[in-house]
């Protein structure tokens, strides 16, 4: 415990004072939307071993849900981010209420298939700017006080949003809720068979889920600037994945370790490499299936004698 | 001139036809996973990959060493067939003790090492492979021409969509398979290999994705990208069909490439995502699939 508490302590040091070290801010507010995008899948394959295959859906809608209110109906900042949360939410409850109804594979392959219609759709219609996406959204000003628009302020907001969805993952796998749900995850039969709603505790999960993915998808397009096909795209939701496995899924640091490595190596790597980047990204796929299961931070945990969150 | 709902008859006929073309590639490719899953248990999400390579085998085996379609047509199977034993050797095997969504994440590393290796080997854009000189032209059935081409295409899939069925369901050898796929251990102690029989079946399936691959060459772009979203697209067919049916896989694949045409005509904006709406209906009205057991 004593050790869990240094680590958060240094890890908030480093982050109020990162900006000061000579790290591009621009290129850590991507950190740190990713590294949300990956706490919030975490609560769903983490903590009730439901894998969903399309959470760039609600990534990806929200983000340009947030840019084009933003952009085309002058709406401000947060009303911004609160619409494309409210989409995804939406979308989380569509989706989820069809694939919760299934286990296992199949569920990874609905939400796979209807992520794949999101896609589609943001394909065709007019508002997403199609193959282009939608580029030049603003940032604006935090109600009409604080100017976005620097970034290192732009920075502290979104640090400070991180800050609250992490410890909102936190209180919830801590609170009774999320007790049932890691009943769920241990043996859902059992956890039917003592009388929970199993279907309605992993519904709400998931739109949990989808709608602080579409959180992270929101600050993404305001930080970047823009939203692309590829936000919302299959890619992206392997991306999510890997950056959850390779952390360690089932902890509470490890998607945040995981989407460091990842988005550092896709930014350092794609420069170097080229297209090899994808081929690197898919071997180390294949080595966190084969033999790193329990991915970095499952690994440190277990190797100091702690148990699993 | 004949219309249906204000839509051209030849139109209407035309789409269907090519609906047709989409839904043999559909069935070739579902059928594969069906056989897959049923015995090994794991999605293969390297499927669009392994059908990609077999494009590319046939489009290298072509332009580099020369071999004409017909010999690409039993040799890329093979090869890639071969990866796939190798790539269920190396890797598959040791992930049937864990849970199955590990299959399912290692299959898809693997299809982002296949389509990035060939990304940075060929480039992203499409190649084209000629139409075989004996397929050309095409016959005259009166209201539309019909490439020799694409009923060929038909024509190949459906038998060998017959023949796998005849394989599996008919034979000794599909017997064995089948009740492997019942109990493994239970046929392991009348000793019958399994393991041997499990690396083969992969192997077959992936070497049904690359005939496909093949068959596809000469009618779209050979591109390293072509098998990313059909991939989806099939994982859709299967779920409708009913994960692990022969029959549900074929009929399937067929119907929804004939549904997918007709959308073409009626409303265009929704053919690309048809299939995934059919299966959210399925899903809710009949949750194991048109041809699925309940588990």
């Amino acid at each position: 415990m004593r050790a869990e508490i240094a680590v958060y302590v240094v890890l908030a040091v480093l982050a109020l004072i990162a900006p000061f070290l000579g790290l591009y801010p621009v290129f850590l507010m991507n950190l740190l939307c990713f590294a949300m995008f990956a706490c919030a899948f975490n609560l769903l394959l983490g903590f009730t071993k439901m894998l969903s295959f399309g959470h760039a859906a609600y990534f990806g809608a929200s983000a340009y849900i947030t840019g084009w209110l933003v952009t085309a109906h002058g709406w401000g900042t947060l009303e911004g981010i609160l619409g494309g949360v409210a989409v995804s939410m939406l979308l989380g409850v569509v989706i989820g209420a069809i694939a919760v109804r299934r286990q296992g594979i199949y569920f990874a392959m609905i939400t796979l298939a209807l992520a794949q219609v999101v896609y589609f759709v943001c394909l065709q219609a007019q508002f997403t700017g199609g193959e282009n996406g939608l580029q030049g959204i603003p940032r604006g000003s935090l109600l009409g006080l604080l100017s976005l628009g620097n970034d290192r302020t732009m920075y502290y907001f979104v640090l400070a949003i991180f800050v609250a969805v992490f410890s909102f993952i936190r209180r919830i796998v801590h609170s009774p809720f999320g007790q049932v749900l890691k009943a769920i995850r241990a043996n859902e039969p059992r956890a039917v068979s003592l009388g929970y709603k199993v279907d309605r505790y992993k519904l709400t999960a998931f739109v949990l889920s989808a709608s602080l993915a579409g959180l992270a998808g929101s600050l993404k397009a305001l930080v970047l600037g823009f939203a692309t096909l590829s936000d919302v795209s299959q890619g992206n939701s392997g991306e999510v994945i890997l950056m959850t496995l390779l952390g360690g899924s089932g902890t509470f640091l490890g998607p945040v370790v995981g989407a460091n490595v990842v988005v550092t190596l896709q930014e350092y790597l794609s420069d170097l490499v080229g297209s090899w980047v994808s081929v690197i990204i898919g071997a180390i796929f294949v080595v966190c299936v084969m033999i790193f299961r329990r991915g970095i931070v499952g690994e440190i945990q277990r190797r100091f004698g702690q148990r699993p969150d | 001139m004949t219309t249906v709902f204000g839509v051209p008859l030849p139109a209407i006929l035309g789409q269907l036809m090519l609906g047709l073309v989409n839904g043999s590639f559909y069935a070739l490719l579902s059928l594969g996973l069906a056989v897959i899953f049923g015995l090994l248990g794991v999605v293969n999400f390297a499927h669009g990959a392994f059908y990609m390579l077999g494009a590319f085998a046939a489009y290298i085996g072509l332009q580099v060493l020369g071999i004409n379609y017909w010999w690409a047509l039993l040799l890329a199977p093979l090869t890639v067939g071969l990866l796939g034993v190798l790539i269920e050797r190396l890797f598959l095997r040791h992930l049937y003790q864990v849970e199955p969504v590990y299959g399912l994440l290692l299959t898809f590393g693997i299809a982002l090492i296949a389509e990035g290796v060939m990304r940075s080997l060929f480039g992203a854009s499409g190649k084209s492979y000629p139409v075989p000189p004996l397929l050309q032209g095409g016959f005259n059935l009166g209201f539309m021409m019909l490439p020799i081409y694409r009923a060929w295409v038909v024509l190949a899939s459906v038998t060998v969509c017959g023949l796998t069925w005849f394989l599996i369901e008919r034979t000794r050898l599909g017997a064995r398979l089948r009740a492997a796929t019942e109990n493994a251990r239970l046929v392991q102690a009348f000793g019958i290999n399994v393991p041997v029989m499990v690396m083969c079946t992969y192997g077959a399936g992936v070497a049904l994705a690359a005939l496909a691959g093949v068959l596809a060459a000469p009618v779209i772009q050979v591109s390293p990208l072509m098998g990313s979203s059909l991939v989806i697209v099939v994982f859709a067919v299967v779920v409708i069909g009913g994960m692990g049916s022969i029959v549900g896989a074929i009929v399937s694949g067929l119907l929804l490439g004939l549904i997918e045409g007709l959308t073409k005509v009626v409303y265009p904006e929704a053919s690309n995502i048809v299939v995934f709406i059919i299966m959210a209906v399925v899903l809710i009205w009949r949750p194991a699939g048109l041809f699925g057991k309940e588990p």
